[in-house]
């Protein structure tokens, strides 16, 4: 698929230990979820669903429970044995991208640039709570107002530099929180 | 209270029958039906409008002499300004007209009329709308479930409910049969005569879902509100509306008589129906509260 | 509120399914913005979209702030015995300060005239308003001001309409999902799913539709009933029953409409000339990108009309669908 990491640098990763991983997924949903509010309500019903976000070129996947009561966020090596609603699973830079507005998840999805398996009402409400939340890497890492312009800027770049490297799909459009 | 017994309205002929079928088809219903009203005109298709015209007068004579009470439906999808004005030289007419779309309501003009099932009535305050211009019965759409009819019966008298043949789905400006057929509607060639219950359309592995009919589409299914019929009467429904299929009508018309009339159950009343020469499965989902192509007896 | 009123043009009424999809429409240029409550009032209601009480007063305030007006659809058909949901609805954005509410169930017409006759009235093309006598039904009885005209009309219908229906104004869709049944009259999804776009305001709804992956292609299914077949290198799509493949006759076709989508941006000049008011764009379910590029795009083009310039009719072309566009039934040949 178009964005893949070379197989040799997955492999490489294969041997880091999960937990670092967890805590730190953790803290960035945590602070996703802090900047917009308004994102568990959008998803409805479907907060307590468990959604797998599958990178297929990194040795582990991210179960992600928004919930009502916090997030939950477990990293695990493979899902063969994980239960979960929804599974998304493209290349690491293109789920990346879909977090911040780089990507329209449904035109990934029609461009076969992601696949999706389970409650298609589920992907739906989160993509649209996506959408609305507006994300920026700032807000999610959770820095201090004054670097998000000049962070964003950055990140912006390196992502671009990446997606070109690894050839992946192109951007579907300009980004809110880029001036 | 409403008059304990439900009454039977024969629906109007959906289909492109040749104009013989027509013929002998009503002069059996006249003659032998037991049915209360009987709906005549064109609905879905303007061309095939003039077919219609050189008897349907006749038509409606035999009728009223089979002591048959005659409505005239009209066209459910009006686009063009031939086809509103003969609506309203029908309106002028004086005659019983069925209202299947707003225009013609419109042209009505507060003058008694029926509707029929393709106007968006699904709550009490629509019908009492209707009701406030003129509709003196009122024919639900199809998907409405068993619980909404319920509450639009309890407070008003006019209701009709689609008790048998194919849910009319949706209307299109393009035609459908003339599309599978590789033509377009204005050079026709009336291919849509050749299904006499609608042009069976199935998916990709064999499952059937849809029949065309013109700038129609119907469910697979036939409709049969058997297993319903006594809860239908029991919450103040007016009538049942049949909708006529090439099956015979009589028998189905004289099995609703009897399911109405308490004679016989709903399984016997099945049972009769299920001999009879369908072009689908019976089924009840609307009525249920379920998607239109559960058949009978079928869970989600 | 003031530019918007200065522009006697016609008016670009774009789609706004969340908050920030609102800022993105006015940003990128819209005239008017279009949005519903999250809930069965509104023909768009999909898992995540749509706005609260709240989020709508916020983004009125923000778009007449820019000086762009904001609809509010309400236009599903009322459900038995729960008719207040849908009049506190129309009460809730008269409150928020909704310059128009597009509706379609005639009661919820009558409603809103009655307890409300000052707020402006639109007629949802879910009231497949399609003759002069259909539009003047609701005009005459109800004030109802514009009229947003079926996807099922030629230019030479929509012509005769905008004259008749005067002193009601013209909408016409100009770009996006191409609805191919009479709207707001249509059951197919029902059938197969128990939810339709007029009773729970979803066609094709998510909560019915599955992918499957067969080997290398994809298979989309809606109730059960399989609608697509996605081959490997194939784009994909949402199995919307109306643009499905089925067999009939023996041959397996898209029987009822292509999977393209509706771009009548060669026809603009034509549909300013005969009289209709306001341009509509669908897509309250596309992300934000999409909308903002295509908000742009046919801003550019009505200015450029005003200054007596031509249109580009490329810019929008890889947009659409499936990159395939049709002019849909405005031309005679559709039919």
């Amino acid at each position: 698929m178009r964005g893949t990491i070379p197989l040799v640098l997955s492999r490489a990763a294969s041997v880091l230990p999960l937990l670092p991983l967890e805590l730190v997924s953790r803290r960035l949903l945590a602070n996703a979820m802090a900047a917009r509010p308004s994102f568990a309500a959008r998803l409805g019903e479907h907060a307590g669903r468990t959604f797998a976000i599958d990178p297929l070129d990194c040795p582990f996947a991210f179960l992600i429970t928004p919930g009502g009561d916090g997030v939950h966020v477990r990293v695990v090596r493979d899902l063969s044995e994980a239960a979960y609603d929804v599974r998304i699973a493209a290349p690491l830079i293109v789920l990346c991208g879909m977090i911040d507005g780089t990507y329209d998840g449904d035109a990934l999805f029609f461009s076969r640039d992601l696949r999706i398996e389970g409650d298609t009402g589920a992907v739906l409400a989160l993509r649209n709570a996506i959408e609305n939340a507006e994300l920026d890497p700032s807000s999610v890492l959770g820095l201090p107002k004054p670097v998000h312009r000049p962070f964003n800027r950055a990140t912006e770049f390196l992502f671009g530099q990446l997606r070109r490297a690894l050839d992946a799909p192109k951007p579907s459009g300009g980004k809110a929180y880029l001036p | 209270m409403s008059d304990p017994r439900m009454a039977l309205t024969l629906g109007p002929v959906l289909f492109h029958w040749p104009v013989k079928d027509f013929v002998d088809f009503y002069a059996r219903v006249a003659d032998e039906a037991p049915v209360d009203r009987v709906c005549l005109g064109t609905v879905v298709c303007s061309k095939r409008q003039p077919f219609r015209d050189e008897i349907i007068l006749d038509t409606a004579d035999r009728l009223q002499r089979g002591g048959k009470d005659v409505v005239y439906s009209t066209l459910a999808l009006p686009t063009n300004k031939r086809e509103i004005r003969a609506i309203g030289e029908m309106v002028e007419a004086g005659f019983q007209i069925e209202a299947n779309d707003i225009a013609t309501v419109h042209l009505l003009d507060g003058r008694p009329h029926v509707v029929g099932p393709f106007l968006n009535i699904y709550n009490e305050d629509t019908l009492a709308l209707h009701r406030s211009l003129g509709a003196t019965r009122v024919c639900l759409p199809p998907e409405l479930p068993l619980a909404s009819i319920r509450i639009l019966a309890t407070g008003d008298d006019a209701v009709e409910v689609f008790a048998f043949g194919r849910a009319p789905l949706a209307l299109s400006a393009r035609c459908y049969h003339a599309r599978a057929d590789g033509v377009s509607k204005d050079s026709c060639h009336f291919v849509c005569e050749r299904d006499a219950d609608g042009l069976n359309v199935l998916t990709t592995d064999g499952t059937p879902i849809f029949a065309v009919n013109g700038v129609q589409t119907l469910g697979f299914v036939v409709t049969a509100a058997t297993r319903e019929v006594a809860d239908l009467k029991q919450a103040g429904v007016a009538s049942l509306r049949l909708s006529p299929h090439s099956c015979d009508m009589v028998k189905v018309a004289t099995v609703f008589r009897d399911l109405a009339d308490a004679h016989i159950t709903a399984d016997e009343a099945n049972d009769l129906l299920a001999v009879l020469s369908l072009p689908g499965p019976l089924s009840d989902g609307y009525l249920r509260g379920l998607p239109g192509a559960r058949l009978l007896d079928e869970v989600d | 509120m003031t530019a918007a009123r200065a522009w006697n043009g016609p008016e670009l009424v774009c789609p706004a399914g969340t908050p920030a999809g609102l800022r993105t429409a006015v940003d990128a240029g819209a005239h008017s913005v279009y949005c519903g409550f999250r809930d069965e009032t509104n023909a768009r209601n999909f898992p995540g979209l749509n706005f609260d009480r709240a989020e709508l007063r916020e983004g009125v305030a923000y778009a007449h702030q820019k000086g762009v007006k904001v609809l509010v659809a309400l236009n599903t058909f009322m459900r038995a015995g729960e008719v207040d949901i849908w009049k506190r609805g129309v009460d809730d954005a008269v409150e928020a300060g909704a310059d128009a509410l597009i509706l379609a169930d005639v009661a919820l017409v009558a409603y809103a005239h009655k307890a409300h006759p000052k707020q402006r009235l639109h007629l949802s093309v879910q009231a497949a308003a399609a003759t002069p006598e259909a539009i003047a039904f609701y005009r005459d009885r109800f004030g109802v001001a514009r009229v947003v005209l079926p996807r099922v009309l030629t230019v030479e219908e929509i012509a005769r309409l905008t004259a008749n229906a005067a002193p009601c104004e013209t909408e016409v869709f100009v770009f996006g999902g191409l609805c191919v049944m009479a709207e707001g009259r249509c059951m197919l999804s029902s059938y197969a799913t128990g939810k339709s776009p007029n009773m729970t305001g979803v066609c094709s709804p998510p909560s019915h539709v599955t992918y499957r992956e067969e080997g290398d292609a994809l298979i989309a299914s809606v109730g059960g009933f399989t609608v697509e077949r996605f081959e490997r290198d194939e784009p994909a799509g949402y199995p919307t029953l109306c643009k499905g493949r089925f067999q009939a006759n023996g041959a397996v076709s898209h029987l009822f409409e292509d999977p393209v989508s509706l771009n009548a941006v060669e026809l603009l000049p034509r549909l300013v000339d005969i009289g209709v008011t306001a341009f509509k764009i669908e897509g309250r379910q596309r992300g934000r990108a999409y909308v903002a590029a295509v908000v742009r795009a046919f801003r550019r083009a009505i200015d450029s009309m005003a200054a007596g310039g031509k249109v580009d009719v490329e810019e929008l072309r890889a947009l659409t669908e499936g990159q395939r566009d049709t002019t849909g039934a405005y031309k005679k040949a559709w039919r």
